[in-house]
């Protein structure tokens, strides 16, 4: 834990190399906004899918639970932000009565999917939560009827963007002389929430509770000779990653204006793992460097291969979506093969994927 | 009673299919405690198979009686199936046996993407209609009505798995696979090997899959390449619920799968009318005069059945109904 806080007392060049950092990722926006608001739109997305892995991280990376449902949280948070503001019940809650309450319910359900399966690990695990994301899916998709919850396939429209003391994220402002567009805004929101969640799980990580849960990842039958309530301390990993989960979705809401299930399908679970795999399970930063790193490679694409496959046949063979879809898989294999600890494996991991020599 | 009849007739239907799936998943599980992931993407790339063919010969107007058509894209499904179980094993499997559990596991997932979206780029995203060739002929059974087409899919399967018994208890190579499910170390010592016998496990599982494909295509009509993943789900829960790793439980567990989902997809809309509840008919009335239901939740709820199932099992009876190995494993 100290080392992280060692810079505010650290050496001069830790201090500058912090300055650096933070200035850089202050003005970001500004350089990006040059090259096109998409792009900050894409590191809002990036900056999402790294809230999300942070989460997923706590249950897979800290606790060792193959969690193949983790989206089913972002969709219970994003549908409970559009059902408390948007005028789909005619409520218009604000952003920090809402967002909590997201992440509470979010909190909830992962404590239902942890409570049934704590006797499980390994595949059994990662199939049963695999169901569980299906069901919240299938649920979301069908309970339009007799009750109109969840709007069906047609989705929630209209959601109330986030507003801050009666400043709206939508829409460009004009602060110091700069033009502030809506993307710009929630750019800054989406770091001090990063920042906040990357603080909690820093501490988490050498805390009681992240040692017992890395306890339990090496070895749960030791973990529960030395006194660790394996029942405890697992639920906790669920209901900490699914909250997490749940503030990304009502942050996601917010940003999209509209959510409906086609956001919530298997694949971008299986996406969320694909980063924290890649980054390295269990290191913070090296699950957010994956995470920016998946987001950022697929845009990319879009800018070099289309081009590219029009200029070479005249039209367009394999669509960027396929093919980020492929590089998924194919990082997912050669992770494993070669690589098994990620990019940036964290020093207990490392020891672990190493397997029995 | 026709009602009743009927959908157990659909769900053995179903259940032979999910069964023929799960024997794939419950013979791999057998022999090196693994879930091949990528297992439901073999069924997919089956059914895949045969849709090219059995279309392009009837689009050729080739004069071939129905079922040699259908035969034909089934022979040529099975070898394409085969090698792609092969390569996953060789690719995902093989070079991770000592690794930790996680590595296989991610790799499967990462095999299952990719197989998915090799389908889409050679068959496209809509969904594939069969044709239909094989003329519907229907026969009355005490009220229900059953297709040739379903007797045909129950009776091969039924072959299927007697074939499979038989090949597993009376031939060499099922003798070999016995011997590594109970010991790869010690089989190994007594001259087998364990890695073409891991290596002929996944071949008869992907040839068994690619048949199931072909018939699940053939009864609903449609293929699409994301068809694998929720066919496989089920098809696993089917192997839990009889016991994984137990081949009669596989065979066992997708007929109650089928049937569970077949009856629960048919009485759930009457089970949860909430205009037959009387504790809340006063609360509902209004409604309930106006369109004389007011279901809670419809067949479109499905898919939940399979699910539940696998849940229950796990949380009351892990090792499943006939199975004795535990769920607990890392």
């Amino acid at each position: 834990m100290k080392r992280w806080f060692d810079f505010l007392s650290g050496s001069r060049s830790s201090k500058a190399g912090l300055a650096f950092v933070v200035v850089a990722l202050l003005i970001l926006p500004f350089a990006l906004t040059q090259a096109g608001t998409a792009w900050v739109r894409i590191t809002n997305l990036a900056i999402l899918f790294a809230l999300l892995s942070l989460g997923l991280n706590i249950v897979v990376g800290f606790a060792g639970l193959l969690d193949l449902g983790y989206i089913a949280f972002y969709a219970v948070g994003a549908y409970t932000y559009a059902l408390l503001a948007s005028p789909h019940f005619g409520l218009a809650l604000p952003f920090w009565v809402v967002l909590p309450i997201g992440a509470l319910i979010a909190c909830t359900f992962g404590v239902l999917l942890g409570a049934p399966t704590l006797k499980l690990r390994g595949d059994y695990l990662a199939i049963v939560t695999l169901g569980f994301g299906e069901i919240v899916r299938i649920f979301l998709n069908n309970l339009s009827q007799p009750f109109n919850l969840t709007n069906g396939p047609r989705g929630i429209a209209r959601i109330e963007p986030v507003q801050i003391g009666g400043v709206s994220f939508r829409g460009t402002d004009t602060w110091f002389g700069f033009s502030v567009s809506g993307p710009m805004k929630y750019y800054y929101l989406l770091l001090a929430v990063l920042v906040v969640v990357i603080i909690i799980n820093l501490r988490l990580e050498d805390s009681r509770i992240g040692r017992a849960w890395q306890a339990i990842r090496e070895d749960e039958l030791a973990a529960k000779a030395v006194g660790i309530n394996t029942t405890h301390i697992k639920l906790l990993a669920f209901a900490m990653g699914a909250s997490f989960g749940g503030i990304a979705g009502g942050i996601f809401a917010a940003i999209q204006g509209f959510i409906s299930p086609e956001s919530f399908v298997l694949v971008e679970s299986i996406m969320v793992l694909a980063m924290v795999v890649l980054g390295g399970m269990g290191n913070i930063f090296g699950v957010i460097a994956g995470a920016v790193l998946l987001s950022f490679v697929p845009e990319i694409l879009r800018y070099t291969v289309e081009p590219l496959q029009k200029s070479l046949f005249g039209k367009m063979i394999i669509e960027p979506e396929v093919i980020r879809m492929l590089l998924f898989g194919l990082a997912l294999v050669l992770m494993m093969r070669f690589r098994p600890a990620g990019l940036w494996p964290s020093s207990t991991r490392r020891r672990e994927l190493r397997g029995p020599s | 009673m026709d009602i009743f009849l009927q959908q157990i007739i659909n769900g053995l239907t179903l259940g032979s299919v999910y069964a023929i799936v799960a024997l794939g998943y419950t013979m791999v599980y057998g022999i090196i405690q693994l879930i091949n992931f990528a297992h439901g993407e073999v069924v997919m790339l089956g059914a895949m198979v045969a849709f090219t063919v059995i279309t392009s010969l009837v689009g050729a107007q080739v004069p071939l009686p129905a079922l040699l058509i259908v035969l034909a894209g089934t022979l040529a499904a099975v070898p394409v199936c085969m090698a792609t179980g092969y390569m996953l094993e060789r690719v995902a499997y093989r070079p991770l046996r000592k690794a930790p559990r996680l590595a296989p596991l991610i790799t499967a997932i990462g095999m299952s993407i990719i197989l998915q979206h090799v389908a889409m780029l050679v068959w496209s995203r809509n969904n594939l209609a069969f044709p239909q060739i094989i003329p519907v002929i229907t026969f009355e059974v005490a009220g229900a009505t059953i297709t040739a087409v379903q007797i045909g899919i129950i009776s091969i399967s039924f072959l299927l798995m007697t074939g499979l018994t038989l090949m597993v208890y009376r031939t060499k190579l099922g003798v070999a696979m016995r011997a590594t499910a109970e010991n790869a170390s010690v089989a190994a010592l007594m001259g087998v090997s364990v890695d073409r016998v891991i290596a002929s496990t996944f071949l008869i599982g992907a040839a068994l899959g690619a048949i199931a494909g072909v018939m699940f295509g053939s009864y609903y009509g449609i293929a699409h390449y994301t068809m694998g993943a929720v066919l496989g789900l089920k098809a696993f829960s089917a192997a839990v619920l009889g016991g994984i790793g137990n081949l009669a439980g596989a065979m066992v567990g997708g007929v109650l799968l089928g049937l569970v989902e077949s009856l629960g997809a048919g009485y759930i809309g009457d089970l949860t009318d909430l205009c037959r509840w009387p504790l809340v008919q006063g609360w509902v009335s209004e409604r309930c005069q106006l369109d004389g239901h007011m279901i809670l939740f419809g067949s479109n709820y499905q898919d939940v059945f399979a699910f539940l199932v696998l849940i229950l099992v796990l949380v009351i009876r892990p090792s499943g109904l006939l199975g004795e190995r535990v769920a607990d494993r890392a």
